[in-house]
Order: C-alpha cells, then structure tokens, then sequence
C-alpha cells in the first residue's frame, strides 16, 4: 500500500548527500525546461491562435472552417491533449533516468 | 400526444435505471476509514479517475449550457471551449504531480502546510467553501431545468429527489463512493451527448462525424454549413458566426476571459482534489491526460451541436406560421424556454432587430413593469413583477386587435429576446427527429452531468469543514470515528443548503459563476504555484497576495454585477478580471517576498520532496504500477 510520503522522511530532507542534492537540482532544471516549452507551445495554440492572431488567420480557411475560428473552437484543444501527451512520456522518461542515477549512487554507497 | 407521453415514460425508465446504478456502485465501495472517505484510499488507477475527473468537471453548464452560449455568440463561445480545456494544462504541468507527491488530502492542507500558518489555511478553506457553494448551486438549477423540463415534476420535487441520491452516495461512499459512481456518469453523459450530434450531422451534412460535418457543405445544396450560418446570423441583425477581432478591446476581453478561465480551472479545489486519489506521481500525470482526453470528446463536439441546432433552428422556424411550426417549438414553449409574441402577421420572426417575435421566459418567468399598467381592469404598478403568462394573454388581445398592448419593447428591454441558451442542447435530438429513448436518454445524460459535478463539490464542502477547519484546526486530537461523523454531517448540512439554492436560484446565475473562477484563479492558483516553483516565498508575502487577489476580483465582480460600478480597469467585464486579480497577486507576493524571511529549513525541505519525484517508499510503488 502506498502511503502519502511524510515530507520529513523523505529522500532529500536537509542532511541528504550533495550528490543526491545535486542529482534533485539536475532533475529540477531539465523538468522545468520541459515544463516551459510546453507552456509556450500551450500558450500560443490557444491564447496566440486562437484570440490574438484569429482574425489574421480567419483569411485561411481549413477542412471548411475559418482557420482562426478553427483554433478557437477545435485545434486548441486537441493541441492541449497532445500537450499533456508529451509531458507525460518525457516526464516519466526523465523520472526513471533519475531513478536509475539515484540506484547508482545508492550502490556507490554515496546516498 | 402519444408520442410525448412515451418521451416521459421513456425519461422516468432511464433515470430510474440510472439512479438505482448510481446506488448499488455507493453500496459496493462505501468506505469506513478518512483516507477512504476523502482520497478514496489513495488507489484509484489513472484510466478511471480519468474518466471520473472529466464527469466530475463537466457539470450541467458545459452539457446543457455551453454548446447553447457558443450557438448564440459564434466565435466567441471559444473562450469557454480554450479557458475550460487549457486550465488543465496547468493543471497537469504546474500542480498535479506535486500535490499528489504532498500526498495529503485537500488544497487547502498544502497552502496550510507550504506557508506554515493556521491563516493562510482558513483563507483558503473559505475560498473553497464559497467556490463549491456557487458551483453546486447552479448544478441545482440544471437538476432542476431536467426534471421540469423532461418529467413535468415540480422543480422543489425534482431538487429534493436528486439531492437525495447525491447525499446517499457521498455519506455513504465518501471520495471512493463518488469517484466509481462518476465512471458510470461519465459513460452516460458522454454517450447522450454524442449520440444527437452524430444524428444532426448525418441528417445536415451527410458526415458522421460532427467536427467534419460542421466544416462540409450542407447536404443538397453548394454552399458550406459555417458560411450560410455566417450569412443567416449578418441577414438577421447577429454577429458574423466566425469573424474574430481586430486589436480592439473585445480582443482584450477575450483574452481575459480566457485566461481568467484557464487559471480558474486550475485553482478549482473540487479539480485539484481528484490527484490526491491516484497511487503515485506518475499516476497523477496519466491522470490529467485521460481527464483531458475525456473531456475533449465532449469540448470537440459541443460546437459542432452549437452550429448545426442554430442553423437547424432557424431554418425551421423562420417565416413558419403557427400550423407549421415543428413539433419541439410546441413543447419546449410550454416550458418557457422559447415564446412566440408575434407582431399580428401571424408568422415568426427571428431577428436581432425590433422586428424580433421570439422570447424567453427568463429564469424566474416574471416581468418587471417599466411603467403602470392595467390587466383586465386590475391595475398593477411600475416595477412589480407580472407573471409571464398574463403578458402573453395581453399581447394576445393586442393581436387581436381587442385592447392589450405590444409587450415586445418591454420584453426585448429586459433582456428576454430570444430563445433560452439551454434549449439548444436540450431540444436537439427533437430538431434532429430522433427516437424517443434518446432524447429521454439525454435528460438521464443532463442529470449525469448535473449529479457528479454536485457530489464532488459536496465532497470538498465536507473535506475543507471537517478536515481542514475541525481536525486541523479546532480538534485535532478526533478520533477517526469522529471525524468521520463530521465529515457526513456536514455533507448532510451542504446538501440541504445547495439544495435550498436549487430551489430559490440566487439571481446572475452566470455571474456567480464567474465569481468562482475569478476567485480560483486569483487565490489559489498563484498561491499554489509559487508554494511549488519557489523556496523562498513566505508566509506573510503569499496570505498578502492572497488577500490582494481576492479583494481586488471580489470587489470589481461586486462592483460591477451588483452596484452598478462602470468597469472601470480597461473595460474588462467581471468574467475575466480574474486574469488581473491573478496578476495582482502574483505581484504583490513577489515584490513582498525579498523584504520577508525566507521559510523555515523544514518548509524548504518540504518543498525540495514535493519536487522529487521519488520519496520514501515510493520508488517501488513506481515500478509496480502497472496501469501504464
């Protein structure tokens, strides 16, 4: 059974080794890059596309909808989806590569 | 006149069905202990809090109301479809896997914990006190529409009788109860949503799939379904269905409504609530996934229905006399949703002009009187309230040409022309002739919606009052008995006070929804994000955020619903001022953050295993999670 993790008993509380430290801060950083491409790619589908550019691109027209309309109404949201797709694969992906560098440390008897 | 009673027959088997479902899945998983009782025991696999996720977000606004509001506003309506679907974005990339890693059981318990003090939990507990009460009110309200709409019962009836079941299966089950009833929701809901726009669709375009059947042309003719929409809307006096703005301040509106939405969404705690119940982080990502992925069945093909009701319609009714209306006007007039008050040529018109024939009866289905007036000799005074229907037999006599009086100026001034919004999702398996169990089946679908969002947002009422405020705050040496036993009180008292709101709907209905966002996304969401990104935020600087946030939403939603106030911040309406509110607190928390101390060591560590991805004893659980 899983339980809630106790924050003070976790892996990196303050007397943790630097090498855990640092390998958390290394997770932390390439997380967080991940995170902000998504929100750019995110933020200009919708809120680019489909307010601010819509009446620009409403002089395209795509399988019979205006294009702005098009993102407003429908490319948004299936661009959320693959959003939320993408960060899943490369954010479990980038948990397992830093599981595999925790065990390493561990066996190194450094953590 | 059998055709209606077996609709009725049809409805009464369907929610039958539905509701004694509902029953016997609360009976199977009822829990006894807290953990089961508000994250279901921490082990609901990801597909299905996926599913119950997106039953417990679309409520009876985005079923019944939202492909009606994008019917009547065209491109527009998209800041709806963007600002519901794009919160969970955030969601899934700012909030849900850390919160899940915080591992406890409400939001307001992180902000509690991150910013170490009893304030900031209390400030918290009473947004998500008043952001679910608002919420379930107009889930009410949507109960209440069905059952007057589709079963002919009472609205007080209809209300007590789905405020029942709710509380049944919320006391009994808990968080676990709700969460496998909401699987079954989903399936309902999403099914009777989909089933009419497949059959419009086919029956206007000839495509089965909506979302290319609204971009093809119409069947029999050479022109595209969006452009004769477009050109129908400019004939009649409406906006153009698609055009977007230029860079004017409709745009900047857009933008905040969208946003405001976006942030809302993500703040909502009845929302964030549901990633504490999944096994792990990785589970909590999936689950935003299938949440989204879920719900988009239903966001995708809203307007599609949005389109083709409108244009079916109009189509329909335009220029028809009495004798050839269609059969859904006759029954949905009676429900007040849309009313004919001709000007005497004895055919309907629909404009956006003074020529405009057709009305509703507004939620209350009561005029006020712009000056005094005499009904029959009986004289009645400027500014009493007139019921609907006598005006309708005064109009009458004005046709008639038998006294009486043109109502139409006085209906149109106090915003009642044209059909209600919510007919258009109601009555579109009528529109589109398709057989009577589906288009009972859609009431069972409405009420699907309408429960699930109810019971979730019960849950949070009875979490943040219990949990946070009584074994947190007032009591927390309870024993697990007990809370407990306060957890179904004070679910039992949220139910009796939501289901009073149902019955007697506080007046904007629309607007106090707004509140709710407004607030969601200018309290929790800052607060939350910056408990995650930041270590050095403190106590003082996120509880002055918080508060700046919500005065300034509060006070500009209040100001400009209630007292008349102009709005005055860049003519920003009140549904989008969240968007500043959320700005406004950000800055505040972060210019005042350098002049405070930093968190203690523990919160900063605290932080630090909320951002790790593995903590004690999880690692394996990681390995063995095998839904994905």
């Amino acid at each position: 059974m899983p339980e809630p993790s106790d924050p003070e008993k976790s892996a990196t509380s303050g007397a943790a080794k630097p090498e855990v430290r640092a390998a958390l801060a290394r997770y932390w950083r390439s997380n967080v890059k991940i995170m902000i491409s998504l929100l750019v790619v995110w933020a200009v589908a919708g809120l680019g596309c489909g307010v601010l550019f819509a009446d620009a691109l409403n002089q395209y027209s795509i399988g019979g909808y205006p294009l702005g309309f098009w993102f407003a109404q429908q490319g948004s949201i299936i661009v959320f989806v693959f959003v939320i797709l993408i960060y899943c694969c490369l954010l479990n992906r980038l948990d397992r590569k830093h599981h595999e560098e925790l065990e390493q440390l561990r066996r190194e008897g450094k953590a | 006149m059998i055709a209606e009673i077996s609709v009725q027959v049809y409805t009464y088997i369907f929610v039958g069905l539905t509701f004694s479902l509902y029953l016997v899945i609360a009976w199977i998983s009822r829990v006894r202990d807290t953990k089961g009782f508000y994250v279901a025991g921490q082990d609901v696999p990801a597909l299905a809090n996926g599913m119950a996720t997106a039953a417990d977000w679309m409520s009876a606004a985005s079923f019944i109301s939202m492909a009606g509001i994008i019917s009547f506003n065209g491109y527009v309506g998209g800041q709806y479809l963007m600002g519901w679907t794009g919160g969970y974005v955030l969601l899934a990339l700012l909030l849900a896997p850390y919160l899940r890693k915080f591992g406890h059981f409400t939001v307001p318990d992180f902000v509690g914990d991150r910013f170490d003090s009893n304030i900031a939990r209390l400030v918290a507990v009473v947004c998500a006190i008043f952001i679910s009460f608002t919420y379930v009110a107009g889930q009410m309200r949507g109960v209440a529409i069905v059952f007057s709409g589709f079963l002919k019962v009472d609205i007080t009836v209809g209300v007590v009788i789905g405020m029942g079941i709710v509380f049944v299966y919320a006391t009994l089950g808990g968080m676990k109860g709700i969460t496998w009833t909401q699987v079954a929701q989903y399936w309902v809901l999403i099914t009777a949503f989909l089933v009419p726009v497949i059959a419009i669709s086919i029956k206007l375009t000839g495509e089965s799939i909506p979302q290319i059947g609204m971009g093809s042309q119409l069947l029999g003719e050479d022109v595209h379904l969006l452009d004769r929409l477009s050109q129908i809307n400019e004939d009649l006096g409406f906006a153009n269905y698609t055009a977007a703005f230029g860079w004017d301040h409709q745009l900047l509106n857009m933008f905040c409504v969208t946003l405001a939405l976006m942030a809302g969404t993500a703040g909502l705690p009845h929302v964030i609530v549901r990633f504490y119940t999944v096994k792990n982080v990785r589970a909590a990502r999936w689950s935003a996934f299938w949440a989204l992925l879920f719900i988009s069945l239903l966001y995708l093909a809203a307007p599609a229905t949005a389109a083709f009701s409108r244009y079916y319609m109009i189509d329909s009714i335009q220029g028809k006399t009495r004798e050839e209306l269609p059969k859904w006007f006759n029954h949905w007039e009676q429900t007040g949703l849309i009313l004919w008050f001709d000007d005497g040529d004895g055919r309907l018109r629909y404009s956006n002009r003074e020529d405009n024939e057709v009305f509703q009866s507004g939620s209350g289905s009561n005029v006020t009187l712009t000056e005094d007036y005499k009904f029959d000799g009986k004289l009645v005074k400027q500014n009493e309230t007139v019921s609907i229907k006598v005006i309708q037999i005064d109009h009458q006599k004005w046709i008639d040409k038998v006294g009486g009086r043109d109502w139409r100026p006085v209906l149109t001034q106090q915003k009642l022309s044209g059909p209600d919004k919510d007919i258009m999702v109601l009555a579109t398996p009528e529109m589109a002739e398709l057989s009577n169990w589906i288009i009972a089946f859609v009431a069972a679908g409405a009420l699907a919606a309408a429960l699930s969002t109810a019971s979730g947002l019960l849950l949070v009422i009875s979490s943040s009052v219990a949990h946070d405020v009584y074994a947190r705050m007032i009591n927390p040496q309870a024993s697990e008995a007990k809370r407990l036993l306060v957890g179904r009180t004070v679910i039992g008292l949220a139910v009796v006070v939501a289901g009073y709101f149902g019955i007697y709907p506080p007046g904007y209905v629309s607007q106090v929804v707004a509140f709710a966002f407004g607030l969601a996304a200018s309290s929790f969401f800052p607060v939350i994000v910056l408990g995650i990104f930041s270590k050095r935020v403190g106590t003082i600087p996120a509880i002055a955020g918080m508060v700046a946030g919500i005065g300034f939403t509060g006070s500009y939603i209040i100001g400009a619903v209630y007292l008349g106030m102009e709005p005055w911040c860049f003519g920003i309406e009140p549904t989008g001022i969240g968007t500043i509110g959320m700005l406004v607190n950000f800055t505040v928390t972060l210019a005042l953050t350098p002049l405070c101390p930093p968190p203690s060591q523990k919160i900063q560590d605290m932080v630090e295993s909320i951002r790790e991805p593995e903590g004690a004893g999880q690692a394996v659980v990681i390995e063995e999670a095998t839904e994905h």
